[in-house]
């Protein structure tokens, strides 16, 4: 029984009460791999191999089909990542209003490269494709999660002075 | 005229939403009318989806199986990841009842049990709003079992996406959900026939859905009078670029396009010319100017000039824009976002990004121009799914429409520069 022991590890009780009702929204419990995988990105950042491997005992999925999937889709990671994602845009609606500019920008300043963590491990930078805000353009998603809109270079300062103190 | 984002202050919420008649179409719908009596009113109405295709919803429904022992699904597509798109989620953030409502209709007509609204995973937000809005109905007795207190039941769960643009695809969306990697299928089988699970089931946009209610209590002949009789309604223009105020603007269709840009945009910024304008999403083959100043927004209007209307996100860009820089760009994103399983569109995206690129570098060669055309129109038609043609399209009609552009660079620079490579060793 290794393998529900491992289950444990990776997810609380709750969790796994919630594992229950998400897989109870589908016939097939295997469809329930997409929000499984983002309930473990959101807790511990990234998905890890023995995470993979993890949630294919509980769903009853291969391992290699987990991975398949988690490098299919863009969102999420398969490397550990800063603990600030900074996600810029710089598809049309951005770039022609500056987000290439505003990506170069915070290149810069931190001092990595697309995909690259700062050394002290806080931010991780990323250009992205159109996250659908093109009316507020140039803009970023921080984490997966909020957008920030509208921006300009004092934004941006006083932004990633605000998240580096917020998660030091 | 306003369908979908009324001028209603907070009808994001329930109570406001039923203090407006919210809900009372479908009181009223499982009371009076037959599922059959709404397919037909639907098809009546001649509402066309609005998620790019214009196909007619009321004949999309009626491909469903009546009699099956299978069960039957709809997936409700939100996943909105078209560059210059950003319509659904001004519906799941200023009316997600009234989505909510035409899915549950929709529902009912196609004597439908699940449904699936699948969301772009960048829209946390959105997600967030819209699991409140369908919570609320739940605890209302809207959404569930024995709704209203008859015998038609319903559950709607949201599917978070997590990062792929291929997934607005409908057969790729319906594998997403079912846990795999989001590839299109091969049609036939179409969904109808064999959708999710292998069971029959219908994909709509998040707006298309959201007309259903206000079709269903003012009937088919108040909504034929909306806008082109042709494609009637309204369209959720999202508009972005160099105007002064961007933003998503709900107007009958065949408004022309300048009424947009100048009455509801603010005009242009700094009252600068128009160059081109992206009519609906970044798939669309582009728009020069004179062709901007007279064209009217619908369906029939853009395809007379080989355009088309898609998801009518605008993208406006002015005088001072770099057009083979932005194609690049757009070619860069069907690059990016390619599945991979086509070969066409696997090798064909990557080849006009590298020739963008080189011309870009100042690397480029009159002759490219015609490759160009050549790669884009070997891609057109030999793939699984639509994205080969939306990496093509803007390709070939960029080069076509702006030709001059493209020459101009390719002369200015590669006067002096050697042409280094041959598509094949650029690999």
């Amino acid at each position: 029984m290794n393998n529900n022991e491992n289950n444990i590890i990776l997810f609380s009780n709750d969790e796994l009460k919630n594992i229950e009702d998400i897989k109870s929204h589908y016939p097939d419990s295997k469809s329930a791999l997409l929000p499984v995988l983002w309930i473990v990105q959101e807790k511990y950042g990234w998905i890890s191999e023995d995470s993979m491997k993890c949630v294919g005992d509980l769903l009853d999925i291969p391992y290699e089909h987990i991975l398949g999937v988690v490098t299919f889709y863009t969102m999420f990671n398969s490397k550990p990542i800063g603990k600030v994602h900074l996600q810029i845009c710089t598809n049309v609606s951005c770039m022609i209003k500056g987000g290439r500019e505003l990506f170069k920008y915070v290149s810069d300043k931190l001092g990595v490269k697309n995909k690259e963590t700062t050394s002290d491990g806080m931010f991780t930078i990323e250009e992205v494709e159109c996250l659908g805000s093109c009316e507020s353009a140039p803009m970023m998603q921080v984490n997966n999660k909020e957008f920030y809109e509208n921006l300009t270079k004092e934004k941006i300062d006083k932004l990633l002075e605000e998240l580096h103190k917020k998660n030091i | 005229m306003k369908i979908i984002l009324k001028d209603i202050p907070d009808l994001q919420k329930l109570d406001i939403y039923e203090s407006n008649g919210g809900y009372s179409t479908l009181k009223k719908a499982l009371k009076d009318m037959s599922p059959d009596d709404i397919i037909n009113e639907v098809k009546a109405s001649n509402l066309r989806g609005r998620g790019g295709a214009c196909f007619p919803t009321g004949l999309k429904w009626t491909f469903m199986p009546k009699v099956t022992e299978k069960p039957k699904y709809l997936c409700c597509n939100g996943d909105e990841s078209e560059p210059g798109s950003f319509k659904d989620r001004e519906i799941f953030e200023k009316n997600p009842h009234q989505f909510i409502e035409g899915t549950l209709l929709s529902c009912y007509a196609m004597g439908i049990k699940t449904a699936y609204v699948y969301i772009r995973g960048e829209y946390y937000k959105w997600i967030n709003l819209l699991q409140k809005a369908i919570d609320d109905a739940y605890k209302k007795g809207y959404i569930g079992k024995n709704i209203l207190g008859t015998n038609f039941s319903t559950d709607i769960y949201i599917h978070r996406g997590a990062g792929a643009y291929i997934c607005g695809e409908e057969s790729a969306l319906m594998n997403s959900i079912e846990g795999k990697r989001g590839y299109p299928r091969v049609k036939p089988p179409f969904p109808a026939t064999y959708g999710l699970w292998g069971n029959p089931t219908t994909i709509n946009n998040i707006e298309t859905l959201a007309n259903i209610p206000e079709i269903i209590k003012n009937g088919h002949e108040w909504f034929l009078k909306i806008g082109e009789p042709k494609h009637p309604g309204t369209l959720l223009f999202g508009v972005s670029g160099h105007i002064n105020k961007p933003g998503v603007y709900e107007l009958e269709t065949g408004t022309p396009l300048m009424t947009i840009i100048n009455d509801y945009c603010g005009g242009m910024i700094d009252g600068k010319e128009i160059k081109m304008v992206i009519p609906g999403g970044s798939s669309m083959p582009p728009l020069t100017k004179e062709e901007a100043l007279t064209i009217k927004m619908d369906d029939a209007s853009l395809k007379a000039i080989g355009s088309a209307i898609g998801t009518a996100g605008v993208i406006v860009m002015n005088e001072d824009t770099d057009i083979v820089k932005v194609l690049e760009r757009i070619s860069q994103f069907y690059y990016h976002e390619s599945c991979g399983q086509c070969t066409p569109c696997r090798e064909g995206t990557g080849w006009l990004m590298r020739i963008l690129k080189r011309i870009n570098n100042g690397e480029g060669r009159i002759e490219d121009l015609d490759l160009l055309t050549d790669v884009s129109q070997n891609i057109e038609g030999n793939t699984i799914c639509a994205l080969g043609d939306a990496a093509a399209w803007p390709v070939k009609w960029t080069v076509k429409k702006f030709r001059d552009e493209f020459e101009k660079k390719i002369k200015k620079e590669s006067v002096s520069l050697p042409v280094k490579n041959k598509v094949h060793s650029l690999r």
